[in-house]
């Protein structure tokens, strides 16, 4: 998550209607911003966070830092569906390692990580708190429950 | 929904949807937890159904929260009968509709156990040995419409507590009650307010913990999702009693549906009047905010809570000062977990005498559990305190899969031990479990099988703790990592029995020195296997071999895995 992506320019338009829409921007709101910002960009880019610094008064550092910080704030450009493999416990006792093998496997990346073509992110989540369907896979916002090793690739197949 | 102007008229409007509800026929379709698998086809189905039989003036199609049989999802409830049918398909929902709905036949193939004589919810021991108080709406009433709920009586106890009570006298009804807190530490909560009260402050506030982080915890994602305005209505009574004007409720943003109906329900609380300014013409006013967290475990302490309110990092505060004296900006503060909130509302409709009634000694009420892993009915229960781990697990959970034999079950999550077999018979509270080196957490029982490897747990929860610690105290963020080590060690073969004494020594020191509750409770896992399956351990480290079969590294007979080791 450390890493910083080279970008080219930035429309800056989404995060400035932001920005007012949450006037008067207040410390205690950083996380919610960061929020809107991710949710109009899928990411924080660099030059938004420097602009949002500018605007806000809140040093850069400090967005940073909480950005950093939280599992759900990337820092570079996602993929088009998010994989999120369930590392809970009710998964572990089922079995959900095989699971994040074959996710792996098939997406030919490991958690944290973005395909090349973008179309896939893999992170592994504590909880998704479906555990009556362990082992669990979640894409997007589609759950899939009961999974079987040999069902992910067909289960991956259907995201463009 | 025009405005509610008194407690008079909320009266009197429940009365009135009570009135117009009867003698209907209704068809519950979970539509949270069932969603994940077909949930929104089963509700399309029904009330194309019911529209093509013309039957819509008397049978009502209603999305519900869960039901709690969530082996069985998708799941649907008929009523009048209470008939509880799982595994729906769309296309025998004509059937239903025609045969159950219409006729009240039973059709065996959705009964539980595929057995006529268990298709009426009194029939069935999943909820025969359940008592549902804190869940009494959910899987009753649309969450996203006030008016269910206030049919059902919601809202009638805040209108008690601001109109005819004083503050003082809710904190002491909250005490009388003896309720603690059911987010995981168990504290008295009515004391808690109490404390906060006794300190001054330009503010107070009042949060809401739906940061429910513990792997295998549904419970109060259930409760959001299927009762948000049980929690709210909690809120209200709770910020009257500590005079508090603020509140949030800080939810897991992994949670979307909990995200959306609290919303919902927040914004229609506010148009009925039962929430913002001069709520129910009392003069009492209380705005909440929703916040979402951003997938940090730790967060689900309270001073790292506030921190991230706050605009920070979820980095822990030492304590004391607590938050009930010091919280959000510096000010008294209370928070406590979403079931709490919950049971709120029934303390002072009925009084806290009456709500001590049911429990144990030092734990009194209900308690929800999250019921997952290996056994039969995975679902959501709620018993009353002092319910044994048998009767949780055999009685409501109906025993394990293939008649496998009970090892353990895993209670309290990252922070809480492995009770064994020996222990079945304990009666659950908060003190009970304490002395088995388990806690009640925040209600996740995990039951586990011979299949699964204790040693293999131990590591799975001090691998998730060493990837939550914030970082901020040495103990945890390098303790947690030398536990991981030492057991990643004995998993592969390469443990020594000088390892086991080390577990223990490091485990303790971790727990006594760590700055917040993560780092204080992360070693309970390790120290509570050791302590009740220390062969097993010792297996492993002597003999080379896991009995559970799960290590790769020790199963010889297997394909020897390249490493068992977890990035």
């Amino acid at each position: 998550m450390g890493e910083v992506s080279v970008e080219s320019a930035v429309d800056l338009g989404p995060a400035l209607r932001v920005l007012d829409e949450m006037a008067p921007v207040e410390h205690g709101h950083v996380v919610p911003l960061l929020q809107a910002i991710q949710e109009a960009y899928g990411y924080l880019p660099r030059q938004v966070l420097l602009e949002t610094a500018t605007r806000t008064g809140i040093p850069a550092s400090h967005l940073y830092g909480v950005a950093t910080f939280y599992a759900q704030f990337y820092l570079a450009e996602h993929g088009r569906h998010t994989v999120r493999v369930c590392r809970g416990t009710a998964c572990h006792v089922r079995g959900r390692q095989a699971i994040q093998d074959a996710v792996d496997e098939g997406l030919g990346i490991h958690d944290g990580e973005t395909t090349p073509d973008r179309r896939f992110s893999l992170e592994t989540v504590a909880c998704l708190g479906t555990c009556f369907l362990a082992p669990v896979v979640m894409i997007d916002h589609d759950y899939f429950g009961s999974v079987n090793a040999a069902d992910v690739p067909e289960m991956l197949e259907d995201y463009a | 929904m025009s405005r509610i102007a008194s407690p008079d008229e909320l009266a009197s409007l429940r009365d009135r949807l009570a009135s117009a509800a009867e003698g209907k026929k209704r068809v519950l379709v979970c539509s949270t937890g069932c969603l994940a698998v077909g949930a929104r086809d089963i509700d399309t189905a029904f009330r194309d159904g019911v529209a093509a039989a013309g039957l819509e003036a008397e049978v009502e199609v209603v999305q519900t929260g869960c039901h709690g049989l969530c082996a069985m999802a998708p799941v649907a409830v008929i009523e009048p009968h209470d008939i509880v049918y799982g595994r729906n398909r769309v296309k025998y929902v004509p059937d239903v509709i025609s045969e159950t709905v219409q006729r009240g036949e039973v059709i065996r193939r959705f009964c539980y156990q595929r057995d006529p004589g268990m298709a009426h919810v009194d029939d069935i021991p999943f909820y025969e040995h359940q008592t549902k108080r804190v869940l009494r709406n959910v899987g009753r009433i649309d969450p996203r419409r006030i008016e269910d709920a206030i049919q059902r009586g919601g809202y009638q106890a805040a209108a008690k507590a601001i109109t005819t009570m004083q503050p003082d006298e809710v904190v002491a009804e909250v005490k009388t009650s003896a309720i603690r807190g059911r987010g995981g530490g168990g504290f008295p909560t009515g004391l808690k307010w109490e404390i906060c009260k006794s300190f001054p402050g330009d503010d107070r506030y009042l949060i809401c913990n739906a940061d429910e982080g513990d792997p295998g915890a549904f419970m109060d994602r259930a409760l959001l999702e299927g009762d948000p305005h049980s929690v709210i209505e909690g809120m209200i009574i709770a910020a009257y009693a500590i005079e508090a004007t603020k509140g949030f409720i800080y939810v897991r943003a992994e949670y979307p549906i909990a995200v959306r109906h609290i919303r919902i329900a927040i914004d229609q609380a506010i148009e009925a009047g039962l929430l913002g300014s001069d709520i129910l013409g009392s003069g009492f006013s209380l705005d909440i905010e929703v916040r979402e967290g951003a997938g940090a475990f730790v967060c689900g302490e309270e001073t790292a809570m506030i921190a991230s309110l706050e605009g920070e990092r979820g980095i822990a505060r030492s304590k004391p000062p607590y938050p009930a004296e010091k919280g959000y900006l510096d000010q008294p503060t209370i928070i406590n977990n979403v079931e709490t909130f919950a049971n709120v509302p029934l303390i002072v409709g009925e009084g806290g005498a009456a709500f001590g009634e049911s429990g144990t000694e030092g734990s009194k009420g209900t308690k929800i559990f999250a019921l997952a892993g290996q056994v039969n009915n995975t679902g959501l229960v709620e018993v009353p305190m002092g319910a044994t781990i048998r009767d949780i697990v055999f009685g409501v959970g109906g025993g394990m899969p293939r008649n496998r034999e009970f090892k353990a079950v895993q209670m309290g999550g990252p922070s809480g031990g492995c009770v064994p077999a020996a222990h079945l018979d304990l009666p659950i509270d908060y003190d009970s479990l304490r002395e088995v080196g388990a806690i009640m957490g925040s209600g996740g029982m995990i039951v586990m099988d011979n299949t699964t490897c204790i040693v293999d747990i131990a590591r799975f929860f001090i691998t998730f703790c060493a990837e939550e610690s914030c970082g901020l105290c040495a103990p945890c963020r390098l303790g947690t990592v030398r536990l991981q080590e030492i057991l990643d060690r004995i998993c592969e073969g390469d443990g020594t029995m000088a390892d086991l004494d080390a577990l223990e020594r490091l485990g303790d020191v971790v727990s006594r020195t760590s700055l917040c509750g993560l780092g204080q409770t992360a070693p309970n896992p390790v120290l509570s296997t050791l302590r009740h399956f220390r062969d097993e351990y010792e297996a492993h480290v002597i003999d080379k071999t896991c009995p559970a079969g799960v290590c790769k590294a020790l199963v010889p007979e297997k394909e020897p895995a390249a490493a068992g080791k977890e990035a």
